[in-house]
């Protein structure tokens, strides 16, 4: 029996790669669940933003929270990076790995363990996608409250990391709402969990301070997810204004007014004109600007918060309120909303997507600035966005062939985080800070803040290796960002 | 953008200093929580007052020495109010303690109220960390590691929190019950749901209509009563899971009322210390070393 092991391990052995990492890494999972070969490698090197340049290490596939543990003792042994990674979708460039990291794909992790009742919760594997939870739940009269508009593709471990939020979350509150205990491995392989099911955890909030670190404190492996119940009366308004401005007055009337919908949404002419080309959702195509609002919970209360919305929004020289009559209207209004990014390419075939976020009685100035901005540098921009919670996303449409575009499409989004600023705004509402905006941190903190902010990770990752090179700008992040932009040297090239 | 400090705030740097051990005292309501401060700390008091209140924006930005109970009469002008609990102590001190308010299923967490707080650092400098809107991932979540902290890694000097409308109605009923789950299940998003292992209580807040329609709902499932308030608490305060909480062992909790749906109890004995898990540890002890080397804040009061 002994020789039978020592001959299959023998054969085990021959087909491992030549690279002593990339053979531990296999020999820990399987062949066929590290993946080195360029082609693999240049997949997962992206996310959906526009930041090129990243370089991944062999790409690895866990199915175990055991696996991942030894992933990580496999890259302290090598003092190599690694960088947890879900769908790829996210906007900042939180997953685009830099310094040729060992990439922990997490899409293998994908099951919905335990679903808790009686606790109201239930336990998932990161893998598991947004959308595929709340379908599971919604027949047991639950959902997850957090509904970002990628919903369909990312990760609960993605929205754990990135501390997502969704058009849904204006009354019920982002991930972090959400997520009652997550279980994480550290750098150095040990396993820990952070929060937990009972009302009020012992000692230091791990959780929250893991929850929104897009990736540099460990992997999640398994996350408790509160479960909301499915509201016993939903009313879904479409507004039409003539101008944006109305529009966001009427945001922040509503707001004012002590009444919190539980999604708020704005869409601005050119928006709205797209996503009828795409996918008829019932929007007026002649007016110029949209508010989604849609009012959940008891019957009595949905009804007068809807009614008080619309004589808001009367006064405020509305063009035309429509109710959805029926599941079916609601789903379509939706669809629009959530279909807008995909649309843009009738415009344009690229876009960058910006979030920032400014205080809601702002937005219409901000809006402003905006669209004149684009306007002087000859771009056009889209707005679709969580008016409700005053979170921004002009979206900047351009070609990305046409020489010199890029730049001009990176310079007025400096400008637009700028105005929001110094509307008394911040840099990302919900995207995360990755490496688009790191050296914006230091227009909205101090360098003692900072240090502070780099000392919560040095606790958890004191050799700075999960993740380098995001959040942090230069000269406060533990990690040598420079270098981390330059391959190391044989390998991966 | 980088907002400046007023005048209290930077006194109170001074008076937190750089050396030496010091605590600071709010209503002294959870003085004994997690041990008490060594004999040689000097113990000071937080500026207090509210610093802005914008409602349209449903933020508020107060002084850690403010009581509860005084920013939720200012805010009540408003019809607003917050999640923290109103138990005679200050602001700084319901954050650094974490505990949330008996109504926390209508209100909200302590922890989801907080946008932002300024604390000032073992060294003496004042640090900000997260940021004055309601929605905000710029950079690490300080400001959550802070709630509950019990001042052990930094002193609070000044908050921002979300507020919230003060519902049109809120009424108490009351019912013998053996069934405390059922009735909770029966129920959308009822405030508060208390139960003592024979009596029942039950938090609604809303419009008045839905009120009337949840009395009813509740009706059909016991003798239900409207009485002025919630029932008396017992002194010690258990974290348990929602689901552990019909089936208490009276002999380990003595009389209890438990938050049904929450998991918190009240009972008249002390809970039993569960182990904490290692890595928490590592971590909380690295965060401590690094936040406050030389162990001068609020010294005495520790997690472990
Ligand atoms: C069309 C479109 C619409 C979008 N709409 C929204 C929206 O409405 N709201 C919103 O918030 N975002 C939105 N996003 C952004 C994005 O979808 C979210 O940030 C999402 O949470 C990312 O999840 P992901 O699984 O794709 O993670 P990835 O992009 O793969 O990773 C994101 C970050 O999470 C880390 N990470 C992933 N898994 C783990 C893990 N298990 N443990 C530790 N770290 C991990 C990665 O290192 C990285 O830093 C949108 C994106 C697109 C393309």
């Amino acid at each position: 029996m002994v020789i039978i092991n020592k001959i299959q391990q023998y054969f085990e052995n021959r087909k491992l790669s030549s690279n002593p990492l990339v053979a531990e890494l296999q020999r820990a999972l399987s062949r066929d669940r590290v993946l080195e070969e360029e082609e693999d490698r240049l997949l997962h090197s992206k996310d959906e933003s526009v930041f090129e340049g990243g370089l991944a290490g062999p790409v690895c596939f866990p199915r175990t929270t055991e696996e991942v543990q030894a992933i990580m003792r496999i890259a302290q042994l090598f003092e190599h990076p690694v960088i947890p990674r879900g769908a790829g979708s996210g906007l900042a460039g939180g997953a685009v790995p830099l310094g040729a990291p060992i990439v922990v794909a997490m899409t293998e992790m994908n099951k919905i363990n335990e679903v808790d009742i009686d606790n109201r919760i239930a336990w998932v594997e990161p893998g598991v996608i947004n959308f595929e939870l709340s379908e599971y739940l919604r027949p047991m009269g639950f959902h997850y409250a957090p509904d970002p508009s990628s919903q369909q593709i990312c990760t609960i471990g993605g929205n754990v990391a990135n501390n997502s939020g969704g058009p849904h979350c204006l009354a019920d509150g982002v991930t972090d709402s959400h997520v009652v205990a997550i279980e994480v491995v550290l750098p150095d392989g040990e396993l820990g969990q952070f929060g937990g099911i009972d009302s009020e955890p012992r000692g230091l909030d791990l959780r929250g301070a893991f929850i929104g670190s897009e990736g540099t404190l460990g992997i999640t492996t398994k996350i408790a997810v509160r479960l909301t119940p499915n509201p016993e009366e939903v009313q879904t308004i479409l507004i039409s204004f003539a101008t944006m401005r109305k529009a966001a007055e009427t945001v922040s009337a509503v707001i004012a007014n002590g009444i919190v919908p539980a999604a708020m949404e704005a869409m601005d002419q050119k928006t709205i004109e797209v996503i009828e080309k795409h996918i008829p959702a019932g929007y007026p195509t002649d007016v110029g600007a949209v508010l989604l609002v849609e009012v959940e919970g008891l019957p009595d209360g949905v009804e007068n918060d809807a009614l008080q919305i619309c004589e808001i929004a009367e006064a405020h020289e509305a063009l035309d309120i429509k109710l959805a009559q029926n599941s079916w209207q609601r789903e379509a209004l939706w669809k629009g909303r959530k279909s807008a990014f995909g649309a843009s390419t009738y415009l344009a075939p690229n876009y960058y997507l910006h979030d920032t976020v400014v205080p809601r009685s702002q937005l219409a100035n901000v809006l402003d600035k905006v669209n004149e901005l684009a306007a002087a540098n000859e771009l056009t921009v889209m707005n679709v966005f969580h008016a409700g919670d005053g979170n921004l996303h002009p979206l900047i449409l351009f070609d990305a062939e046409e020489e010199g575009t890029l730049e001009r499409v990176h310079a007025v989004g400096a400008e637009i985080v700028k105005i929001s600023l110094e509307a008394g705004g911040v840099l990302s509402g919900e995207h995360g800070i990755g490496i688009e905006k790191q050296e914006f941190m230091s227009e909205l903190f101090t360098d003692e803040d900072l240090r502070h902010q780099n000392k919560l990770r040095y606790a958890f990752d004191p050799q700075c290796r999960i993740n380098p090179g995001k959040i942090l700008p230069i000269g406060h992040s533990c990690a040598d960002i420079q270098t981390l932009h330059k391959p190391p040297e044989g390998i991966w090239v | 953008m980088k907002t400046p400090f007023d005048s209290l705030i930077k006194e109170f740097v001074k008076e937190v200093g750089s050396t030496g051990p010091v605590a600071i005292e709010g209503g002294k309501t959870r003085w004994n929580l997690h041990g008490l401060p060594t004999a040689e700390t000097n113990i000071i008091r937080a500026p207090s007052g509210i610093i802005t209140h914008t409602p349209e924006e449903m933020i508020v930005k107060v002084r850690a020495g403010t009581t509860v109970m005084e920013l939720h009469k200012d805010l009540k002008k408003n019809g607003q109010r917050t999640s923290l609990p109103e138990r005679g102590g200050t602001v700084g001190g319901a954050i650094a303690v974490g505990e949330n308010h008996l109504n926390m299923l209508g209100r909200g967490r302590v922890r989801d109220a907080v946008l932002q707080i300024r604390y000032i650092s073992a060294e003496g400098e004042i640090i900000t960390c997260g940021a004055p809107v309601v929605k905000n991932v710029s950079g690490f979540s300080l400001h959550k590691l802070m709630v509950g902290s019990l001042g052990t890694l930094g002193v609070i000097a000044e908050v921002t929190l979300r507020t919230n409308p003060i519902p049109d109605m809120s009424t108490w009923v009351t019912a013998s019950s053996k069934t405390p789950q059922d009735i909770f299940n029966a129920l959308y998003k009822p405030s508060a749901v208390l139960w003592d292992g024979e009596t029942i209580w039950v938090h609604l807040e809303g419009h008045v209509s839905d009120i009337e329609n949840q009395r009813k709902t509740l009706l059909n499932l016991g003798n239900f009563e409207a009485v002025e308030d919630a029932p008396g608490l017992p002194r010690y305060r258990w974290s348990m899971k929602p689901s552990d909480l019909v089936q208490i062992n009276r002999q380990e909790t003595g009389n209890f009322v438990a938050s049904i749906g929450v998991g918190t109890l009240w009972a008249d004995r002390p809970q039993p210390r569960k182990p904490v898990d290692q890595v928490s540890e590592k971590i909380t002890k690295e965060l401590k070393h690094q936040f406050d080397p030389h162990g001068r804040l609020n010294p005495g009061r520790t997690f472990l």
